[in-house]
Parts: structure tokens; sequence; C-alpha cells
């Protein structure tokens, strides 16, 4: 199907990515050439084909609730762009 | 000593003919000589490096050390590495200081081995070239104005200009295999699920797969021997019983069923590769092996179906990147949404950011059963194909990549003719296969590698396959000109 320039700039916020009408302009084409690629796909008849995600025939794991991996809020804080008193900083989002 | 198999590393140091240290510094300088022209290095740390190639000299000497204790290698940036900047090669993590390592960082630690840097790679692994890299494009050590190949394209350079005992990779799509066509040298990405994923930043999870990136397939083998098992960290990681990859590749290839796709043959392959191609396959027919013909009836709709779940994928693992735990942050904003939308359109390059557009579309409300659904249904018939395939023959061969490396910018321009680098080598990751690239030849003075691919955990017999070929060509020795 074909987009246009208000699909991208949809698309775009649901990613959040910010995008200018230029930005959109230039994605505009280049995503119409991967879309165009990608129907190939609809020729393909998968009437009973059951989806693939891993090749072996495997189930998710359980693990008992248990405590596996020791608190480094420090270590991992450290590359926050920011934090005060072990918090993670953000514009205010609550009135 | 930089063109020395890693058993004979081994040797060296085992017998204290060369200690680690003296090693580690023969690649650091080596490093520090190539590294400004070729920039197949994000990060190099003498300090960390040395300090582990001491301790491997304390293991040799306590008599402690294994095969690999010592040796330096190069890893990925994809991989987390405590306390050493992983950047994925993004503006994103630009400052990322890994908290933890990468489970395959931690088999290489264990074994003493030595950590020489991390290697630049396309954005988040996306791209066929290594020019997506925010930290500038790596150079193919055969020819500096050609393109290394990618995603891997830093630890392929690496291995090829030798700044490194040998490198570790990642492919998804065809990242390991394509740059080692591109760059002459062996590349081996495993069954998925082989080797653990954990601290390896995604991009494509049911896709992405770390391999060894090296000299030889003996090489290759040692590595597997360290990278592969078990990890109950990564929840698609296979509970394989662990092998010794060396075991078999001494193994006579007389009697090997080897299948050769039509399709891996028709239009779109360079007529020089062919000719490279069909030479390597006469060599195996010396050395016993017999050929059938196969078919891969949907292999052509391995690059579709690859552009919708890796793009989906990604646009799933990607949104993790919101400039509030960890990543690039916007200096000014308004408010948290405009946070969101300014930090990740000035952290991601173009690439990354066009495949989370895709991914993002094609997940959209309404479109997951014609896209998502539908490419997973035919990823399976794409593996049914390989499975009806491997009861005609053990081995499957082919071109590894349609032509040699490309120019730098010859493609940046034109995303769909950058994707059909990877016609040959995507199907395997969509079906979960091991691939293979050997050097086998040259065109124009540029490296052709033969693709070998194998049945699931069939990596011991790859690695024999190639072996066996390495022991009766020396393509695999040659080394780009200008780099002494």
């Amino acid at each position: 199907m074909a987009l246009d320039n208000s699909d991208i700039k949809r698309i775009a916020h649901l990613a959040r990515i910010e995008i200018s009408d230029a930005e959109a302009d230039k994605t505009l084409t280049k995503l119409s050439g991967i879309l165009t690629l990608i129907e190939q796909m609809q020729a393909v008849d998968t009437t009973g084909i059951t989806p693939m995600s891993h090749s072996q025939d495997v189930v998710q794991r359980l693990r008992d609730d248990v405590v596996t991996a020791a608190n480094q809020r420090e270590t991992f804080q450290a590359n926050s762009p920011a934090v005060e008193n072990g918090l993670y900083l953000v514009p205010k989002v609550i009135e | 000593m930089i063109n020395q198999s890693l058993k004979n590393l081994s040797q060296l140091l085992a017998s204290k003919a060369v200690s680690s240290v003296e090693m580690t510094q023969t690649f650091l300088d080596r490093i520090r000589q190539y590294n400004p022209d070729i920039n197949a290095y994000i990060t190099v740390d003498e300090e960390k490096s040395l300090a582990q190639a001491k301790a491997a000299d304390a293991n040799i000497a306590a008599g402690t050390a294994t095969t690999l204790t010592g040796i330096p290698f190069a890893q990925k940036d994809i991989f987390c590495a405590k306390d050493w900047k992983t950047t994925c090669g993004s503006k994103m993590l630009e400052n990322f200081i890994a908290p933890y390592d990468a489970h395959v960082i931690t088999q290489f630690n264990n074994v003493g081995a030595v950590n020489l840097g991390k290697t630049n790679m396309d954005e988040f692994a996306m791209g066929s070239s290594n020019e997506t890299s925010y930290f500038g494009g790596v150079k193919n050590p055969w020819d500096l104005t050609r393109v290394p190949g990618g995603s891997s394209g830093g630890s392929a350079a690496a291995v090829a200009a030798r700044l490194c005992a040998a490198a570790t990779g990642t492919d998804t799509g065809g990242s390991i295999r394509q740059p080692a066509s591109l760059c002459g040298f062996t590349g081996l990405k495993p069954t998925y699920g082989l080797v653990s994923r954990y601290g390896m930043i995604a991009f494509a999870s049911s896709l992405d797969q770390a391999g060894p990136m090296a000299k030889s397939a003996e090489d290759c083998a040692l590595m597997m021997n360290v990278m592969a098992g078990f990890d109950a960290r990564d929840s698609t990681s296979l509970n394989h019983l662990k092998e010794d990859y060396t075991a078999q590749l001494n193994q006579p290839l007389a009697g090997l069923k080897v299948g050769l796709p039509k399709e891996y043959f028709a239009d779109g392959l360079d007529g020089d590769v062919a000719k490279v191609i069909e030479t390597a396959i006469a060599e195996y027919k010396k050395l016993g092996a017999e050929f059938v013909d196969i078919s891969l009836p949907n292999a052509s709709l391995s690059i579709p179906v690859y552009y919708v779940l890796a793009p989906a994928e990604a646009s799933s693992n990607l949104s993790r990147y919101d400039g509030v735990r960890y990543g690039h942050r916007a200096e000014e904003y308004d408010d948290l949404m405009e946070m969101y939308m300014k930090s990740r359109a000035e952290g991601f390059g173009e690439e990354v950011k066009r495949r989370i557009l895709i991914g993002t579309y094609v997940l959209s409300a309404g479109y997951y059963d014609a896209y998502y659904l539908k490419a997973q249904k035919i990823r399976h018939l794409i593996a049914e194909d390989f499975k009806a395939a491997f009861k005609q023959c053990d081995i499957i061969m082919g071109p590894t990549v349609p032509s040699t490396a490309f120019k730098t910018g010859e493609k940046t321009g034109d995303p769909i003719a950058m994707y059909l680098q990877d016609i040959y080598t995507i199907a395997t990751n969509l079906a979960g296969l091991p691939g293979m690239s050997v050097p086998a030849g040259f065109s124009h003075d540029l490296p052709v590698g033969l693709q070998i691919i194998g049945n699931y955990f069939d990596e011991a017999r790859m690695l024999n396959v190639a072996h066996a070929y390495q022991q009766v060509t020396d393509w695999h020795t040659a080394m780009p000109k200008g780099i002494a």
C-alpha cells in the first residue's frame, strides 16, 4: 500500500522519533522502496503454515523465584544522564 | 608472529618464547600504526589489555593456562565488557560504560584471553559496509578505497590487517560471513542458540548470533570451544551438549555429499566470483566430495522476509533507548515526550531510524498479520527448504556474497542495493542454521569467500570441511599488500 507524508509522521511519532518535513519527504521515498520489496511476500500462499520464531522445538524455561543478581544501583545509574538520590530524573509528568 | 595460527601463538606462550605482554604489545603497536588509516577499533585501552596480559603470564608461569590464555582478541563493540566503553557504533551509546560483561566476554576472560579493544561496526549492526557507524567507516585492508563489509567491519579489518590474533563478530543477516568474504578470512555464524546473547546489544533477537572471525577454520574451532555453551541468562540459549570443535578437523572428506543450490548460482552472481567458487568446488572434488544439485525454492524471499522481521524486532529492542537510564539525552526539551523524541532523533543515525520506522509500521495496528505473521510463516517455508535439502546432502556450498568489496560510498544512497549484499547469507539466519565463509581466491586482487552451510549443530563437520580445504590451499594465509 502507498504511504504518504502524514503516514511517515504518524509512524515516527509512534516510534518516538522527531522528524522534520524535509526528513519525512526523504524517508517516504526510501521507505516506499523497501515496502515494495516487502510486498513480494504477499504472492506466497501460506495457508496452513505455522509461523516460526525459533528453529528448535523449545519452550520457555522457568526458574525458581529467588534472587540471583546483586544490587548494583550505583553502577547502573552511573550511565544515566540525570539521577538524584538514587532516582532517575525526567521532566515533570504530573502537575 | 602476526600471521601465526592460534595454536602456534599458544605454543609460543606455553614455551615462554614470547610472553603475553610482549604479544599483546606487538598487536597494540600495530593498532597504533595502522588504526588511524583503517579505523578498525573504536576503543583501545592499552593499560587494561596489558593488565590482562600480565595476569595471563602469571597463569602461564603457574601452569594453569589453557589454549587461549594470553592470546589477544578483538571484541566487536556490540559486546558489553565491564568498565569498557561499549558504543554499538552509535552516538546513542557514545559514552556508555558497560556495567557488566557479556557472556561471550566472560567466556574469554575465564580462559585468560586478552581483550585488545572494541571494534568498529555498523550502528546497532545495521549495515553491510560499516558506513553507518557513528565513529566513521572502516577501510578494507585489501584496498583502502573499499568497504570491509558489515556489520562486523571493524573486526573484519582487524583480522585481515593482523591487528589482532582473531576477533569476535555477530551475524543477524550475514554480518560475520559477508565481511569475512570481503576481507578474505574465515568466519562462522553458529546455529542460533549455541552462543549466548547475554550482554550482546540486541538488534533482531530471533536472528542475532555471535561467532568467531579468524584466519583459519582451526582458529575458529578453538574459539568455538570457548564461546559456545548453555547460558540460562539468554532465554533462547540451547542446552546443547558441550563439544570439542577441533575433534573432527582432520577427518577425510571422501564421500561427503555437498549440495549446490541452483538459486545461489543464478542471475546476480558476478561472473568472476562464480569462477572462483567453481575452482573451489573442483578442489573439493579432488578431496573426494560428491556434488548434488539442490533447490531452495523460497530463498528469493529471504530479503523481503528479513526486512520485516529484523526491523520489527529492532523497533521493539531499540525502544529501550529513551534517554532516561542510559544513552544520549537531548540538551533542550519542554516535556517528557519531547525529551524522548529529540533524544532518539539525535542519538540514532539515518539507517537505524529507517529500520525503526519500518519495524514500527509493520507492527502497527492492523498490519501485524499481513507483515510480521506472514514473514514468520514464509520463514518456516525457508527452513523447510533447507530441511528437504539436507535429506540429499551433508553440507551446502555456494558463494557468500554475489560480488567482491565495493567502493566506499557506492551504495550508501540506495538501501536496497546494500540489502542485496546479504542475499546468500540471510536464509541461514532465518532458518537458524550455521554458516561459514572461507577464503577461496581472488577476483581482481579482491578476496572471494566460499560459503559453507551446515545442518543444525553441525559446526564441527563444517569446520572439518573448511579445514581440509585449507590444508590443500593457501588463500587463507594471504595478507593484504602494505600490511607487513
